[in-house]
């Protein structure tokens, strides 16, 4: 945090200075009234009148003044301040790699940047400021009241006793059901992410209310905690409340023992009884500011949660120059983070410069994780990988996602237009490397919606059916003309008219490129020059696809579309 | 702009900046009303509520009165030597006044706690459910990030309203009102001076709120931009890496959370205006008043006690100044907020539910479409007019190139949309006179899409019939295929899918999905490119599975892999939204069409 505050140290400076001066006029306005009382007003010196309704007003002009000065230059630090956080946690969210993103529910993520942020913000621009202000006045009218008569500014003094000693104790309790709350959001704002996104399937099974229900017990949880919550403040605040006025029971009555006892002037009592009621909203607006600054502190610990956490994938030093694309697996093994038994273990292929392999394997059996491998979506947990010797992980995360281009087999579209979707990073592509891309995956159907390449295509491109935007994601990973091209299964949305074009545009865009085809189907697996089959988490068998089918049983299982060939299907029936 | 009333219905304003006035008192009264709607059921309460704060806060504003009791009645005797009785007197009603603002005060802090809790749970459960009502023509426009922003931090800035703001306008109003009649009652002509500045306050209070309310619309939106951009890329943040995206994400977000701080600087310069304007027109009064009290005081007009509390009183008359226009603040905020949320809540579903419903105990299955035309966009019709009639247990494939209104056919049986014209009728009852719970239970459909929810795969599984039993969900799972690699898992049909079944591989969702439908059970079975992303063998598992299932219900398969469509006792082939040819797969395989040449061409691709 205090890298942030650094920048504003000059203006923080001027805000304090101004709060002080302010606190120093609204002070002195009281006392300027005392003065009235037991100046001109006791001795009837009508001439002195003016000079101090002159004096008061002066300081009320200038309170007025400070007043603005500070709120004006708050404005600057404060929300810079929140911007650049939120800056930052977007930029290493964009960081943390997709372990990361597997774990964390984007409605715990976006509670952070947006709830806990503000959190942090109205502490700064208020809280804190307030909090010292609260604190400086009350020690400053003490102290002025401890000049003014001690034995009863002592009395005054004393009276903090319990009011700190029981909001140590609130703050403890307050700080943990805060907490609870905030996660209880973050929950929340996850169940209404899920709802909204899965909006399709919930509308097909028509679990409307099943949906609701449980958005209700968890809107219900957050009801309960922040009944808590409100319960706990109030007795709190309530407590805050009653000892000024309690204490100024008191005040009034030994303070007018001792006017009559001669040791206190009148005036002298009225203005410490207006400087004393001037504590009770200090005070009692101090259990509000705290109540805000451990909101403020458990905000600024879930963002630090995940600002803390170290993206595992780090940026390597190499940039790779004029990359040949030669792709080796060595003995790379891949844990889902707490799984007992690895995806993949011990596995070893080597693609060679120019040439294309298929990955066949069943339903689960890791295909996509090895693909996650290369672009370093995900870091093998033991073994490497390597292109043209250089493990991966020594390559510029730039450089290498250069290299590798990966056509997923979810889309993942945005809800942007179809040239910003084809482009994503890529944004120096002509015209003409477009329209071939767009050509390469068949995707000409592009310049057939309203407008064009610049027609935004709703959220998860879901106005388009599953082939076109299979289509598109195809498009987006031939554009950039990658040395390594990675197919996870692309085509399989495809209609077998429109495969085989896109196959044929795509034999010609892997005779230059390194090739990785994840594929189910025969059709597909021809694209490539090898087939190696993945089985329990390693490369059993590579070869050509008629090699395979020949010599491998299991291949056979899993290719083979006539059913007859499968030994399996007597016992399966 | 012809008819503001119509145009600015439901969530049209949303991404308008400057509104005219016609439009924004039309929003105004809207949000007002569901304002109203929302306090509605808390009328008893809050007339408690306002009566504890009266008591609370009398009691509050007697303790700097009484204070002045004690010094102008209560010292004097005993100075006489006369007793202190009246002061002991003064001093105990002092501390009752204490107890009775504490006790009241509690009071009020709960009750007004637990309203405003109340009032934000209730909307919360409108607006989700709302939300789940809503068509998926709407939620396809207005993407899931506003949703979410909506159901966040809208709500947030409501709650914001509800705890602190109506404690401090409350109270700010009473001591308000009740500081002015006390000054008055203390001296009139004094009182008067006081009061002199009034109107200038809320002349000033109208320039404040007429500019925060737009400042507080333009937070509410930018604040929403953030967020929408925010929740795609952590959705798709796949894509965004793989694709070195995070450069030009990093420049719009900086862009959208720039003009949020923007938004929000205005409104803290709005504040820093308008809180020592205030300030200053108290202070000048209190001048005023010092200077004029003090010269009544030397004149014996009015007595030292008077003066002093006179002093006292201007304090607390516009302390709460400041108070409402914190107030007025998160007033504004939620304002805008409640603007968004009852736009939303004015949005009707495009596909309406029928007020009367036909009841339809249990669906045989027979769907037929009569004249339907059904259009995206008015120029380029999807389907121009269909007939087609599928008799109960039929299984029907559909074939077609991208485009040629399969997908749009299944929606429409699926009642995700209405058709333009003609009927959709299933047993011979109107689709739209169905209602939904009997329409879902009888109609089914699955996408490539399998959306899993976080939770246990047999949650996943469950989503299909929420009261299915252990045994029933392993049923399920069992009859498609999907129990082996289930039981395979870490922790069987207890694992926890992760985020969306990010652990499970694209077969696996798929099969869970399959899964959940046939628990489902439907009399109407949709099939959109559900199988595109098995392996042979699991594909075939599915396969064997579907002969059983569809034996005895309608289907509706859509698949580009025509062993599906093997399965099939009758083949539609749809081009340009209409069917050209419908047969039996044998029947047409023979013949010479498009589907006999489909069907060579996949003969071919298996080579």
């Amino acid at each position: 945090m205090k890298g942030y505050l650094r920048p504003y140290i000059g203006k923080l400076v001027f805000i304090w200075l101004v709060a002080l001066l302010g606190i120093g006029a609204s002070i002195a306005l009281p006392l300027i009234g005392k003065e009235v009382i037991d100046g001109p007003v006791a001795h009837g010196d009508q001439g002195a009148l003016l000079p101090l309704g002159l004096l008061a007003l002066g300081v009320g002009v200038l309170e007025a003044l400070l007043t603005f000065l500070r709120r004006w230059a708050q404005v600057g630090p404060v929300l810079g301040l929140e911007t650049r956080i939120r800056d930052d946690l977007y930029r290493h969210l964009q960081r943390l790699p997709m372990a990361f993103h597997n774990e964390w529910q984007s409605g715990q993520l976006l509670s952070r940047a947006t709830t806990d942020l503000s959190a942090i913000r109205r502490f700064l621009g208020f809280g804190m400021l307030f909090l010292v202000m609260n604190i400086l006045q009350l020690t400053t009218v003490t102290i002025v009241l401890l000049n003014m008569y001690w034995p009863l500014g002592l009395l005054v003094a004393g009276s903090a006793v319990p009011i700190v000693v029981v909001s140590l104790r609130f703050e403890k309790r307050y700080i943990l059901i805060s907490r609870r709350v905030q996660d209880e959001q973050g929950d929340l704002a996850t169940l209404v992410e899920e709802s909204a996104i899965g909006i399709r399937t919930i509308k097909a099974f028509g679990r409307r209310h099943h949906v609701f229900d449980s958005f209700d017990d968890s809107a219900l949880k957050v009801y309960g905690t922040s009944m808590e919550k409100v319960r706990h403040s109030a007795r709190f605040f309530t407590f805050l409340e009653v000892i000024p006025n309690f204490t100024l029971a008191l005040v009034l009555l030994l303070g007018a023992l001792a006017v009559g006892g001669g040791d206190l002037s009148l005036g002298t009592l009225v203005a410490f009884t207006t400087l004393m009621l001037q504590l009770v909203w200090p005070i009692a607006s101090l259990g509000y500011i705290l109540a805000m600054s451990q909101e403020a502190m458990t905000a600024a610990d879930r963002v630090m949660e995940v600002m803390d956490t170290v993206p595992e994938i780090q940026d390597g030093a190499d940039t790779a120059r004029e990359p040949r694309g030669h792709l080796r697996f060595e003995g790379v093994e891949y844990r889902f983070p707490g799984a007992e038994s690895p995806v993949l273990d011990d596995l070893w292929l080597e693609v060679r410069p120019g040439e294309t392999v298929a990955v066949v394997g069943a339903t689960g059996s890791g295909k996509t994780t090895l693909t996650s491998l290369v672009p370093r979506l995900l870091d093998p947990t033991g073994g490497r990988v390597t292109i043209d010797g250089h493990d991966v992980r020594e390559l510029e995360l730039g450089s290498l996602r250069q290299i590798v281009a990966t056509a997923f087999e979810e889309p993942t579209l945005f809800s942007m237009s179809v040239r910003e979707n084809l482009t994503l990073g890529h944004l120096d592509s002509s015209e003409e490397e477009l329209d071939a891309a767009i050509r390469t995956a068949q995707a000409q159907f592009v310049y057939d919606l309203p407008w064009g390449l610049d027609t935004r295509i709703g959220e998860q491109g879901m106005s388009l059916s599953g082939g076109q935007r299979q289509r598109l994601a195809l498009a987006r990973a031939v554009l950039s003309k990658p040395r390594i091209l990675v197919l996870d299964d692309t085509l399989s949305a495809l209609d077998v008219e429109t495969e085989a074009l896109v196959e044929e545009a795509l034999r010609r865009v892997l005779r230059d490129a390194t090739g990785i085809v994840v594929a189910h189907r025969a059709s597909t697996v021809l694209l490539a020059d090898k087939v190696a089959l993945l089985r329990g988490g390693t490369i059993t068998h590579v070869g050509t696809h008629h090699e395979l089918l020949e010599a491998v049983p299991e291949y056979r299982e899993l290719l083979a579309q006539d059913a007859d060939l499968d030994p399996s299907e007597g016992a399966l029936r | 702009m012809t008819t503001p009333t119509k145009a600015w219905r439901g969530v049209a304003s949303e991404e308008q900046d400057e509104l005219d006035e016609k439009v924004s008192v039309l929003l105004r009264e809207r949000s007002r009303k569901l304002l109203g709607d929302l306090l509605k059921p808390h009328k008893k309460q809050i007339a408690v509520l306002t009566a504890i704060i009266i008591v609370s806060n009398m009691a509050g504003l007697a303790i700097p009165y009484l204070v002045k009791v004690g010094i102008d009645e209560g010292i004097p005797p005993m100075l006489k030597g006369t007793g202190t009785g009246t002061l002991l007197t003064v001093v105990g009603v002092i501390l009752a006044a204490a107890a009775t603002q504490a006790l009241t005060r509690q009071a009020f802090l709960k009750l007004s706690g637990r309203i405003g809790q109340d009032i934000l749970l209730e909307l919360r459960r409108r607006v989700f459910d709302h939300f789940q009502r809503l068509s998926l023509s709407f939620h396809e426009k207005y993407t899931s990030g506003r949703v979410i922003s909506r159901l966040t931090s809208d709500i947030e800035a409501i709650a914001e309203l509800l705890q602190s703001g109506f404690d401090g306008l409350v109270t700010a109003v009473l001591t308000m009102f009740g500081t002015a009649a006390l000054l008055i009652v203390l001296d009139l002509h004094l009182g008067l001076l006081a009061l002199i500045p009034l109107p200038l306050l809320l002349l000033f209070t109208r320039w404040f709120r007429r500019q925060s309310a737009i400042v507080y619309r333009r937070t509410r939106e930018t604040v929403a931009l953030v967020i929408v951009h925010f929740v795609e890329s952590m959705t798709g943040i796949r894509a965004v890496q793989a694709f070195r995206r995070e450069h030009r994400n990093q420049e719009i977000f900086k862009q959208l959370n720039a003009d949020y701080r923007d938004a929000n600087a205005r409104s803290m310069q709005l504040l820093a205006i308008f809180m020592p304007g205030i300030k200053l027109i108290g202070n000048v009064t209190v001048a005023g008043v010092l200077v004029y009290g003090g010269w009544l005081a030397l004149h014996q007009e009015v007595t030292v006690g008077v003066l002093a509390a006179f002093l006292l009183y201007l304090r607390q008359f516009y302390e709460p100044m400041q108070e409402i226009s914190q107030f007025y603040n998160t007033l504004q905020s939620a304002g805008a907020a409640l603007e968004k949320l009852s736009g939303v809540l004015e949005e009707r579903p495009a596909v309406p539910e029928p007020r009367k419903p036909t009841p339809l105990e249990s669906a045989r299955g027979k769907v037929r479409f009569e004249d339907v035309r059904f259009a995206y966009t008015e120029e380029m019709p999807i389907l121009p007019k269909l007939d087609l009639t599928i008799p109960a247990g039929q299984s029907v494939a559909l074939v077609g190139a991208t485009g040629a209104g399969k997908t749009t056919l299944a929606k429409l049986i699926s009642r995700f949309y209405d058709p333009a014209e003609g009927r959709v009728l299933l047993d011979g009852v109107d689709l739209t006179v169905l209602d939904e719970p009997t329409l879902r239970r009888a109609v089914v459909m699955v996408t490539q899409e399998n959306f899993l929810f976080s939770g246990t795969v047999a949650d996943n599984i469950r989503f299909g019939r929420p009261d299915a039993t252990d045994r029933e969900v392993r049923e399920a799972a069992k009859a498609i295929g999907a129990h082996e690699f289930i039981s395979a898992l870490p922790d069987g049909y207890d694992t926890e899918v992760g985020k969306r079944g990010g652990r499970m591989s694209a077969g696996q969702r798929q099969l869970v999905a399959f899964a959940r439908a046939f628990l489902a059970d439907p009399a109407v079975l949709i099939l959109d490119e559900a199988t595109s992303s098995l392996d042979v063998p699991s594909e075939r598992l599915v396969q064997r599975a579907l002969r059983t299932i569809l034996a005895d219900r309608t289907a509706l398969i859509i698949a580009h892999r025509l062993s599906t469509v093997e399965i099939a006792d009758r083949v539609l082939v749809m081009e340009r939204g209409e069917i050209v040819e419908d047969g039996h797969p044998d029947e047409l395989i023979a013949a010479s069409g498009r589907f006999a040449s489909l069907h060579r061409a996949w003969i071919e691709s298996l080579s």
